[in-house]
């Protein structure tokens, strides 16, 4: 367990050494906080259904933004080391490899929590500022940061993946940018093949993070997403693993 | 300390070595000696449980490197070929966690990362970014991540590669100091640097194993083998074509200053051509300023290796 926090550190630090990850804070930051004054001016204007913490998480910005991290937090992680030949060293430690594969998921999940928290603060001093509540209750709260969470996990583990494949980083991202993107897209087909049957509307749905979003950010906590994503997160992280311990037979 | 059985490394189309077979025992310094290319990198790759061979087995510690990969891993200290080193850690840091990570208990630490940098001549860039540091300080923390876990047995590629002279002879010494208490397997294609520090040598060409022995068996099996100096005024003659001829003369090259001629010529073993070339040069007028045999060295014994290798 020792071996796997040594390695666990190395990750997270590696992160906050490198300007990529305070350039991705800043934009990152930035996009979400235009997302969110464009949101509440919009929804000055006239009256709405939805609450100001609902809006923040089911638009255009915040979508996009979205899919845009997973691959510049993940690239890195294998593709790097085995680019700068890092990757002997380490292996020739005593560590086995799933405590190398799941530091870098895990290294890259703090990361990505990192990410988000300061848009946490944005609902408190909305709520200090104009003396309304954000969102319908704590519920919904909660539902929209696990579900970032849930998805955070899923999508990270892709990247892992698409990082464990090759030794160019810009080859792992656009990989990882493809997969992600098609996956949180999927469920928008729906409004595009208006034909498609009932019960392919529903399995897409299924799929659909945006559907999901629209519902857990309500404060409704399904358990589907919940066991969906955490069992497709195990299944990518299992496929990085094996998929690392076969790059060692062809290096 | 380490065992080696029929060990074979296929890649793509190519076969990095086959069928080696060698054992080194406890607190021997074994050189691993061949040109470039030869499958020394490979055989160590190997060892150190880097990559899984083709076929074969090899054991360190009495630990299988691929079944009981994490055992044998916990008993060697490995320094890779060129250093791969993290540029964004500074290197006490770095130190401390390669011996966290190789499980150096935890208030031994500070200790350990501090005699080693100590004993590598670290300690005036304990503070730097490694990034910034010269090719032969990077050598240096290279072996002081070999170093930190008190290994039994240190496997070094090429550690002197890229180093000025002065550095060579101090990591020279460091070598020749901790074999003292550690097996050293370590690979070169420099030659007196194995003969200087090793107690053994393998020389391997083309993934195969073509001598093993001692520097000192290795020179005496081709003492004579060596080559012969010979530095003359010839006059008119041009020198190499009647050096050539005396027999026992494998191979002449000639070097000009001058009125002066310098000859080497290597030859055959066993044969002493001396006293054929006083008697050519007498014959031919030839003034002669120097007659000599060279000592033969590692470099010979190479060649003449690595040379029925080519012809054969």
């Amino acid at each position: 367990m020792r071996k796997f926090f040594t390695l666990l550190g190395r990750e997270v630090r590696s992160y906050f050494y490198s300007p990529i990850a305070y350039i991705v804070l800043v934009f990152f930051l930035l996009v979400c906080g235009v997302n969110f004054y464009f949101q509440i001016t919009y929804m000055n204007q006239r009256p709405m259904a939805y609450t100001v913490e609902e809006a923040f998480f089911n638009n255009v910005f915040f979508w996009f933004a979205f899919v845009l991290i997973f691959p510049l937090i993940t690239m890195r992680v294998f593709a790097e080391e085995f680019k700068l030949g890092t990757i002997e060293p380490l292996l020739t430690a005593p560590v086995r490899d799933w405590q190398v594969v799941l530091s870098k998921f895990f290294g890259a999940l703090i990361f990505y929590l990192v990410l988000w928290a300061p848009t946490a603060l944005y609902f408190l001093f909305f709520e200090r500022v104009t003396h309304q509540t954000a969102a319908g209750s704590w519920g919904a709260y909660w539902g929209s940061y696990l579900l970032l969470l849930l998805l955070g996990s899923f999508y990270i583990s892709i990247g892992c993946f698409a990082s464990v494949l090759t030794k160019n980083q810009i080859i792992a991202a656009i990989i990882s940018f493809a997969v992600i993107t098609m996956l949180f897209f999927l469920g928008l087909i729906q409004f595009i093949m208006l034909d498609v049957s009932s019960s392919m509307r529903d399995v897409l749905g299924y799929f659909s993070a945006i559907e999901h979003m629209g519902t857990l950010s309500r404060g409704i906590i399904d358990t589907r997403p919940i066991v969906f994503y955490t069992s497709m997160t195990i299944v990518m992280l299992v496929l990085t693993h094996q998929a690392f311990q076969t790059r060692k037979w062809r290096l | 300390m380490i065992k080696v059985e029929n060990l074979t490394k296929r890649y793509a189309g190519t076969t990095a070595i086959r069928d080696l077979s060698f054992e080194v025992g406890q607190g021997e310094i074994m050189g691993f000696l061949g040109p470039n290319g030869a499958g020394k990198s490979t055989t160590m790759r190997i060892l150190a449980g880097f990559m899984p061979p083709t076929s074969g087995r090899a054991s360190v510690a009495g630990f299988d490197v691929f079944s009981q990969s994490l055992q044998a891993r916990a008993h060697l200290g490995y320094m890779p070929e060129n250093v791969p080193l993290y540029n964004d850690m500074r290197v006490t840091e770095y130190l401390n966690y390669r011996a966290a990570l190789k499980g150096v208990p935890h208030r031994r630490v500070k200790e350990r990362v501090g005699d080693v940098q100590e004993l590598c001549g670290l300690k005036d860039v304990e503070k730097r970014l490694i990034a910034t540091l010269s090719k032969g300080y990077r050598q240096r923390v290279g072996l002081a991540d070999a170093l930190v876990a008190e290994p039994d047995l240190l496997i070094l590629d090429e550690p002197t590669i890229g180093l000025d002279p002065n550095q060579i002879r101090q990591v020279r010494e460091l070598i020749k100091n901790l074999g003292k208490q550690h097996t050293i397997l370590l690979s070169t294609h420099i030659l007196p640097e194995v003969e200087m520090t090793c107690s053994r040598v393998i020389i391997v060409h083309k993934g195969r194993i073509e001598a093993c022995d001692t520097p000192e068996n290795l020179l005496g099996q081709i003492r004579q083998a060596g080559g012969v100096v010979v530095e003359a005024k010839t006059g008119s003659d041009n020198g190499v074509e009647e050096l050539k001829k005396i027999s026992g003369v494998r191979d002449v090259s000639s070097d000009v200053a001058g009125d002066w001629k310098t000859f080497s010529l290597r030859v055959e073993s066993g044969v002493d051509v001396r006293e054929e070339i006083y008697r050519l040069a007498t014959a031919r007028h030839w003034t002669l300023r120097e007659l000599s045999q060279r000592r033969a060295t590692l470099e010979d014994v190479f060649v003449e290796i690595t040379h029925t290798e080519v012809s054969a």
